[in-house]
Order: C-alpha cells, then sequence, then structure tokens
C-alpha cells in the first residue's frame, strides 16, 4: 500500500508539467473562447519555436551535467553575423522596403549564422572539458563575451529590411502552419530519435548519469560533453536566423535573457540539472507550457510584470516536483 | 615439472606521482583458474598496481605480458580488448540506466547508428540468468536495484566480453552478507571457466575464503606473495603491519 502510494507521487512528479499544461489550457479554453482557435494554436507555437529550438540543444547539454549561458548572447551575434552577410557589409543597413535588394541570399546568411554558433559552440565545449573551466563559467564569459562582440559588428545599431525570401522563412507559412514551427517540429523528431534510439543518445545519458564510469566504459566523455554545446550552437545559428526572418531586424541586443527562458523550459520539462535524467518530449512540454501560460495571460489581459512572478514561481514548484520525486523512488 | 601458464605476468613495475613512490619494483603474475588476492593498507599501492593493468593508469617503467607478449596498455578500451576486465567498487554502472544499457556500456550493439535495444536486453537477460541472478525488472534504473544485483551485472557484462582476467575491487565492500556470499560464489563459479582473478580487499576473510595466492603490498614494494593454504590469517596480517611474518 505505501509502495503504491510512492509509485503514484513518483509518477505524479514526472507527469506534473503534462498535467499542469492540460489544466492550464482547460483554464483559459473556458476563460477565452478563441484560445483553442487554431490560429491562436499556431501563434503559440510559432512564439516558442525559437526558445524550443534553442531548449532542444540545451536538453543535451542539460543531461551531461552541463549549462550554457551563452545562448542569449550568441543569438544576437549569429543573427548580425547573418544579416551582415546578407546586406554585404553595414552600408546599406537601414534600408528598409517591400523590394529590399540584398548582396547575398537569405540561404548564405544563414550559413554564417549556423557556422559562428557552431564554432562557439566548439568553443565553449572546448574550454569546459580541456582547460577544465567548469560550464557555468565559461558560458557566463561567453555570455558576456558573445554580446560585446555582438555589439562590436553592428556598431551597437540594428541592421534591418531583409527581402521577401529570407523574411519567408520568418513570417512566411504553408497552409496554416507557420515555418518557424514546421522547422520546430522537423528537429523535435530529430532530437527524439537521436536521444531515444542511437548509441550516441545512450552515450549522453550515461555520460550524465555516471562520468566515470562511461570513461572506464572506453567513452570519450570529452568529445560527448563538447558535441553537446555544437549542437546547441548550431540551434542558436538557426534560431537566430529565424528570428531576425520574423522581425526583419537583427540587433545586438536582441535575445537578451533567453538563456534563462531555454533552461527554465528544459528544467520545467523534467530534465534535471543534476545530470542523466530526461527527454525531449518533456521539453517540448516545458516550452509549451510557457507559450500557453504567456498566450493566455496575454489573452485575458493580466499586466506583463505579473506574468514574470507567475513564471518565476512555475519555474521553482517544478524544480521542486523534480526533487520530490526523485527522493520518493529510493526504495 | 609444467611451466605454468601465466595469463598476467607484470615484471618490474615502478610508479611514482609527483615523486612519490606508488610502487616501487613490483612483479605479480597469474594464471588460468586461478584468483590472486592483493592486500594492503590504504596507500599501499594496491588500487595503482590494479589501475595499470586495468588501463586507467600508465605505468612508468616494467612490462606487463599478457599470453607471453609483451603489451602497451594506454586506456581501458585497449585492456578490454586483449580480454582484461575490471569491476570497480562503485564507479562501474551508471545509475541512470537500465540493466540491458548498463551491460552493454560503450559497446553498444547497433544497426546504422540505431540502438538494438530488444537484442541487448535479451542478451543480458540471458547471460545473467545463466549465472543464476535473479532480477525483477530489466527496464528500472539500476539504481533501483540491490548491491549485489549491481556487483551481478557488471560481472556478467565482464564474461560476455569473454574475458580471461578479472579485476575486482573491493567487490564486497558495499554489500551485506547474504550479498556477499552470492558474489564468493559466483568468484569460485568464474574460476572454472578459464578466468584468472585479481581481488583486491580489505577483508581478509574474503580473501581466505576466495584466493589461492595473497599477494602483500606495503608502501608501494611487494613484501611477500604466499600460497593461502601455507600460511595463517595472523601471518598475513603481520605481514600487512609489519612486513614480516
Amino acid at each position: 500500500m505505501f509502495k503504491d502510494r510512492k509509485n503514484f507521487l513518483y509518477y505524479l512528479g514526472i507527469f506534473s508539467p503534462l498535467i499542469f499544461l492540460i489544466l492550464l489550457i482547460l483554464i483559459f479554453s473556458s476563460l477565452h473562447p478563441r484560445f483553442l482557435h487554431p490560429l491562436n494554436i499556431f501563434n503559440v507555437m510559432r512564439q516558442i519555436s525559437i526558445t524550443g529550438l534553442i531548449a532542444l540543444g540545451m536538453t543535451f547539454v542539460i543531461i551531461v551535467r552541463g549549462i550554457d549561458l551563452s545562448v542569449g548572447s550568441l543569438i544576437a551575434l549569429c543573427g548580425l553575423v547573418g544579416a551582415v552577410i546578407a546586406k554585404g557589409g553595414l552600408v546599406e543597413r537601414f534600408s528598409v522596403g517591400v523590394d529590399t535588394e540584398l548582396a547575398n541570399p537569405w540561404y548564405w546568411a544563414l550559413a554564417g549564422s549556423v557556422l559562428i554558433g557552431l564554432l562557439a559552440g566548439t568553443v565553449n565545449g572546448v574550454c569546459i572539458t580541456k582547460l577544465k573551466v567548469p560550464a557555468f563559467v565559461v558560458t557566463l564569459g561567453g555570455l558576456s563575451a558573445y554580446r560585446g562582440t555582438a555589439l562590436l559588428v553592428s556598431d551597437g545599431g540594428p541592421i534591418s529590411g531583409f527581402n521577401e525570401a529570407y523574411r519567408w522563412i520568418g513570417q512566411g507559412k504553408i497552409g496554416m502552419v507557420p515555418i518557424p514551427v514546421i522547422i520546430f517540429l522537423v528537429f523535435i523528431v530529430l532530437c527524439h530519435i537521436v536521444l531515444k534510439y542511437t548509441v550516441y543518445g545512450r552515450y549522453i545519458y550515461s555520460v550524465g548519469g555516471n562520468p566515470e564510469a562511461a570513461r572506464l566504459s572506453g567513452i570519450n566523455i570529452d568529445l560527448i560533453i563538447t558535441s553537446t554545446y555544437v549542437i546547441t550552437g548550431f540551434f542558436v545559428g538557426l534560431a537566430a536566423f529565424i528570428l531576425s526572418a520574423r522581425l526583419n531586424s537583427s540587433e545586438a541586443v536582441a535575445g537578451m535573457g533567453y538563456e534563462l527562458n531555454v533552461i527554465a523550459v528544459v528544467v520545467v520539462g523534467g530534465t534535471s540539472l543534476f545530470g542523466g535524467r530526461g527527454n525531449i518530449l518533456g521539453t517540448i512540454i516545458g516550452a509549451m507550457l510557457f507559450g500557453v501560460l504567456q498566450n493566455g495571460l496575454v489573452l485575458l489581459n493580466v499586466s506583463s510584470y505579473i506574468q514574470q512572478i507567475i513564471i518565476g514561481i512555475i519555474l521553482i514548484l517544478a524544480v521542486t516536483f523534480d526533487k520530490f520525486s526523485k527522493s520518493v523512488r529510493q526504495v | 615439472m609444467e611451466q605454468p601458464q601465466y595469463i598476467v605476468q607484470m615484471n618490474n613495475i615502478y610508479k611514482s606521482f609527483n615523486g612519490v613512490k606508488a610502487l616501487k619494483d613490483v612483479s605479480i603474475n597469474l594464471q588460468k583458474n586461478e584468483v590472486v588476492g592483493i592486500v594492503g593498507h590504504n596507500g599501499a599501492g594496491k588500487s595503482t598496481l590494479i589501475k595499470i593493468l586495468s588501463g586507467a593508469l600508465h605505468k612508468d617503467t616494467g612490462s606487463i605480458l599478457i599470453e607471453n607478449k609483451q603489451v602497451e596498455i594506454s586506456d581501458p578500451k585497449d585492456a578490454r580488448n586483449m580480454g582484461i576486465e575490471t569491476i570497480y567498487q562503485d564507479l562501474a554502472l551508471a545509475g541512470n540506466l537500465d540493466v540491458a544499457s548498463n551491460f552493454f556500456l560503450g559497446n553498444e550493439k547497433s544497426r546504422f547508428f540505431f540502438l538494438r535495444n530488444k537484442f541487448m536486453k535479451e542478451e543480458s537477460k540471458r547471460v545473467l540468468q545463466e549465472m543464476k541472478i535473479n532480477i525483477k525488472s530489466y527496464s528500472v534504473p539500476v539504481d533501483f536495484l540491490s548491491g549485489g544485483q549491481r556487483q551481478a551485472i557488471a560481472i556478467g557484462r565482464a564474461i560476455y566480453n569473454k574475458a580471461k582476467v578479472l579485476i575486482m575491487d573491493e567487490p564486497t565492500a558495499a554489500l551485506g552478507i547474504e550479498e556477499a556470499r552470492r558474489v564468493g560464489d559466483l568468484i569460485n563459479q568464474l574460476k572454472k571457466q578459464d578466468i584468472g582473478i585479481f581481488l583486491i580487499s580489505h577483508d581478509i576473510h574474503d580473501v581466505f575464503d576466495f584466493c589461492d595466492r595473497i599477494a602483500i603490498l606495503k608502501n608501494g614494494e611487494l613484501v611477500d606473495i604466499c600460497v593461502s593454504v601455507e600460511v595463517t590469517k595472523d601471518d598475513v596480517v603481520s605481514l600487512i603491519i609489519k612486513g614480516t611474518k
């Protein structure tokens, strides 16, 4: 009997984000008739796709007991590099209009943005594994340094006005589904498969669960840890490009504070900050929870100040549940 | 008289850490179907010696022969490829993963990068059942299993990898009496399968129960190797503490 209760609490802990998400959807849909309208649902999905993409990478990082605080600043840097490539420099930086001519097509901008992301991820990973500096410190340094580089590249101001093909990646739709949502869905499936069904995914969990055991089993743990930061860098590059396409602008202050949103999404989704535990589906639920909450509160005209308070409380509750569910299962 | 068949010969091994000599001219060997105990105080050099054989540390000088062939063991994977498997006290398993994942850790069976989970689960189940290890659930993280069961998984993994040499570091230290006895049965069972075992232990009773020969280390030097039926426990204790009988 007692053991059943323990199991019940354990599963309550595991499924609490999902239960909470469903509760929120029920509450908002009863309070606001348009909440469940497909347009609004896709709107929520589009809103979460930027943080969601980065959260996919962050899930890998946190499972191997890491953290990446540099993602917010890296968004700005990646987006700006993409924009500079598209504009062919800083001369035409403010030319906005329907038929804005670009020096280079959107895919070169995307490639540049992703390349910078990969590069920064590699630098983060190598500093953490080879210089043995804690991830928190390395990426805190990155948070400052990448933002500074972004300001340097852009000379402080925004770069605005891209052509239609460029903007389509952020603003376009296929049928009712926004392009960012499609991109997001594709990478959700990909990451889920990689993490759950491949040898690489198994290595991620083993390094997170017991790095020493993994090393003694012949797994190159430095390489595995570095790879998670590279993956995150890739998603930051991609997300930064989508963000600039959606806003039709890149600027050095973009993505300010995103690192905390992303980490919140991953942690609320049940990925343990102690490593070894978590999955992509949880991260998606975490992302949707924040998306729904924000969207619902906006629809109900709740002040954005109060929204921030609520989000903070939910984060703490989620981690409490996580620790709690872990402790009840120590049988 | 027939020349004994050694699977492991470690000759004149030296190792120092930042000038501190951890091992001084240690030579030790191991035959098939034999259990050699390695005993000594903390810091006597037991772990260092064993880590050199398992690839976790590198020797300064000396030579290692596996089945009469000189080898260089540069990392744990090397050691594993030579048939040397180590069962660490507490380091061997990833507690967040299930039985099969741990059983095949670092040696995952896959098809085009995709894990063959079903195959791995069946194989681990088969091997553990052959060892008469009873595990209720193969799908829970091994953190939820008992210490004895986890030790059995680590041993089963070594057997499955066709270990010729098994290194066991304090295999019973974290276990209850009943579980320690089960591990003891396992050791006796393994001995019959052409495997040589190095057993490191603090427990003098364990050593006498399982080992054919006992090597005593003190301050990085090999004090003596005795045949366990020819000495008493008091002799060994005295060797550990004073270095003489």
